[in-house]
């Protein structure tokens, strides 16, 4: 059995971050991810990212993930790709598949779990037309298979998700009709809400979408108004010409490997579901497994890059490579930084999500 | 439906070597290395697969692997993810009807 | 000139604020008709954890302060309508205007980051928040510097009747 010191699994921005700082601190790291290529949802943000200049905000997703690729380089990180995770034992052992072909175990004294989240799906009839897609991947359709999947789409779904991928829609070349809320009010942040407004693109509030119709391919969606118990108003429908609808009702954390190996499970619906219990370093309830990103709750890429940096620092710490003053200091900056990141009108209700699952001793 | 030339951020399409892929027997270019999916929503084709038992017509869903609605016959090999699978020179695609059956010549 | 619509229930419905929220928040200062040069306008009254806009600005004129979920402010006495920021806002919600550019034309500089992009002497419509049709407008240049990475920020006179509803210019058609 090969035998590293810290397998992260994951390459997105929290995987890639831990296994920056844990390689920094000295430790042995392999990365390993089941795409071809890494950095996860990071390579379909083509926007400029929000926070202060220590989260690179300012800098759009695509260049941050090339800034990460370059230091993993430097670092000379190990890295698997096509490397998909079946399964984790005893604890340790990392069950990994190679090129869909080739099972290797790999023995770990630490693992960093950052596999991120799933699309929620919504049903509705004639959900199941092609032309329906996640939000997401009509996202990486255009940014990085440069397609149209589409060129009149409905959005639903309010939060910045769904007004981030209608923009970029727009940029793309296509027109979307409508944006459609089931909430009274616009989940996402205004700034994004009022740049597709001024593109054109009306929203509805209190709206969904009733069905979609066509024959081989999505040709229409009917939109209704919703009351205040989520139930279609008669007479509210609207017939909508489009060839695309595209959902991005949330995302869910993409846990079962973790909760497989036995990491103790919390429900947190703020965070997206079920997830894995964990402290502020980011360990779950075993002490060798630690997790970070939207696995432990879906934020942004932003607090995904702050909670992997925090875990790779605290494995490695785990393992003695980083001295008791430097840890703290660590610790303490990136705790600082995933509270800037958490502050405000949107962020509070995650900070005291997080603050929950902590607040739980386990282990 | 159409592929993206001109990109405000991302900057004209870069030129690739085109390869020829099989698609229902008819054939048509694809840029090297995408993916199956790619090539085809930039042809047009309106649905990958049909259902087994209700011949519902499907196509890409999630765009990353994980939902299975894209698979198609590549190759004689039924249940490919075309989303994750990048075409190959000469690939055979076939729209799949229900699991499919496997047509690989020994 | 005030201009509403049926469909201007705020930031937090139509997707754009409208006038009374804005006349609300400290963050948005139209400059006064009178003033001489270009100043930096923001439209982003929500407290989001974000502040590339403070650390863009050569002047110090932008203002987030310790707290990072704090509206930015423009100090107008140092503002010199540079322009920086209006690049560096990742959410767009930066522009720059003047009243008086001259006769009855104001001059407003704004991020765009469609293709194609507008020309310089190119007649355009200029739309409001709602993204509804104002007036026409005129090209007198577009900035498409490396430091902007990307977003194009476009200069343009339009009849100063229409000085606050106006706020960018309706896409041009792909062809
Ligand atoms: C449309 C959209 C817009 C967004 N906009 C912003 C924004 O403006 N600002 C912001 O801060 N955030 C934004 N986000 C959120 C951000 O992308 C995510 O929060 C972030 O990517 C989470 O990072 P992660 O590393 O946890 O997961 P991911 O980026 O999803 O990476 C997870 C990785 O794990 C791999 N993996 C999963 N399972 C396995 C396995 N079993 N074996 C091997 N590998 C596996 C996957 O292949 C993937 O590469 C946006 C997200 C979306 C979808
Ligand atoms: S226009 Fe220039 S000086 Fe004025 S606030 Fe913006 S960056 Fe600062
Ligand atoms: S950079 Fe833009 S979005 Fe961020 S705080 Fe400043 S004005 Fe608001
Ligand atoms: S679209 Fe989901 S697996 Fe291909």
């Amino acid at each position: 059995m090969e035998e590293r010191e810290v397998v992260v699994i994951g390459a997105g921005p929290a995987g890639l971050s831990a296994a920056l700082e844990a390689a920094r601190s000295g430790a042995h790291v392999l990365l390993v991810d089941e795409n071809s290529k890494p950095g996860g949802q990071l390579f379909k943000q083509i926007h400029k990212f929000f926070g202060s200049r220590d989260h690179r905000a300012g800098v759009r997703g695509i260049d941050i993930g090339t800034q990460l690729l370059e230091e993993a380089d430097a670092l000379k990180i190990e890295v698997w790709l096509d490397a998909e995770v079946c399964g984790i034992f005893n604890q340790r052992d990392v069950w990994i598949v190679r090129n869909k072909e080739k099972s290797v175990n790999v023995r770990a004294q630490r693992i960093i779990i950052a596999t991120g989240a799933v699309e929620n799906s919504v049903n509705f009839p004639g959900w199941s037309l092609p032309g329906v897609m996640g939000a997401g991947a009509a996202q990486t359709m255009i940014n990085l298979h440069r397609v149209l999947p589409g060129f009149k789409v409905l959005m639903v779904g309010s939060g910045n998700v769904g007004v981030i991928v209608s923009y970029q829609l727009l940029q793309a070349g296509a027109d979307v009709k409508a944006i459609v809320e089931a909430a009274p009010r616009l989940g996402g942040y205004g700034v994004h809400t009022a740049k597709v407004r001024r593109a054109g693109v009306p929203f509805h509030t209190s709206h969904t979408v009733l069905e979609a119709r066509g024959t081989d391919h999505v040709e229409s969606a009917t939109i209704v108004q919703i009351d205040d118990k989520w139930q279609p108003i008669p007479g509210t429908e609207k017939v909508l010409d489009v060839d695309t609808i595209c959902i991005a009702a949330g995302l869910t954390p993409l846990v079962e490997l973790a909760f497989a190996a036995g990491c103790e499970p919390l429900y947190s619906p703020l965070l997206g579901g079920m997830v894995p219990w964990h402290d502020a370093s980011m360990r779950t309830s075993i002490p060798s497994i630690y997790i970070a990103g939207d696995i432990s709750g879906v934020e942004e890429a932003s607090t995904a890059m702050e909670e992997g940096r925090m875990a790779g620092l605290s494995a490695a710490h785990s393992l003695g490579y980083v001295a008791e003053q430097v840890y703290e200091v660590g610790f303490k900056a990136a705790e600082q930084r995933m509270l800037a990141l958490r502050s405000g009108l949107f962020g509070q209700k995650r900070r005291d999500a997080k603050a929950a699952i902590m607040a739980q001793t386990r282990g | 439906m159409q592929r993206i030339i001109e990109h405000p951020v991302l900057g004209p399409l870069p030129d690739v070597p085109m390869v020829k892929i099989i698609v229902d027997g008819e054939p048509m270019e694809a840029r090297e290395g995408e993916m199956i999916a790619a090539a085809l929503i930039a042809t047009g084709k309106k649905y990958f697969r049909k259902t087994i038992k209700t011949h519902e017509p499907r196509g890409i869903y999630c765009g990353i692997g994980r939902c299975t609605d894209c698979v198609m016959t590549v190759n004689g090999i039924p249940n490919v993810r075309t989303c994750i699978t990048p075409v190959e020179d000469g690939m055979v695609i076939e729209t799949q009807m229900g699991y499919g059956v496997w047509k690989q010549e020994q | 000139m005030e201009h509403t619509t049926s469909d201007d229930k705020g930031l937090k419905v139509s997707g754009a604020p409208n006038l009374a929220e804005l006349h609300a928040s400290p963050c948005y200062q139209l400059p006064a008709e009178d003033r001489r040069a270009l100043a930096a306008v923001i439209e982003c009254i929500e407290g989001i954890p974000c502040n590339p806009c403070e650390t863009a600005c050569p002047q110090h004129a932008i203002i987030v302060g310790d707290e990072i979920t704090n509206l930015p402010i423009v100090d107008l006495d140092k503002c010199n309508g540079c322009g920086i920021c209006v690049a560096a806002c990742p959410g767009l919600a930066i522009y720059l205007k003047k009243h008086t550019f001259k006769e009855n034309l104001a001059y407003i500089a704004f991020p765009y980051e469609y293709v194609p992009l507008p020309v310089e002497g190119q007649t355009i419509r200029m739309v409001d928040r709602l993204g509804q049709d104002v007036c026409d407008g005129t090209v007198l240049r577009v900035v498409k510097i490396k430091k902007n990475d990307r977003t194009a920020v476009v200069h343009a006179t339009y009849p100063n009747g229409y000085y606050e509803q106006v706020v960018n210019m309706q896409r041009l058609a792909t062809d």
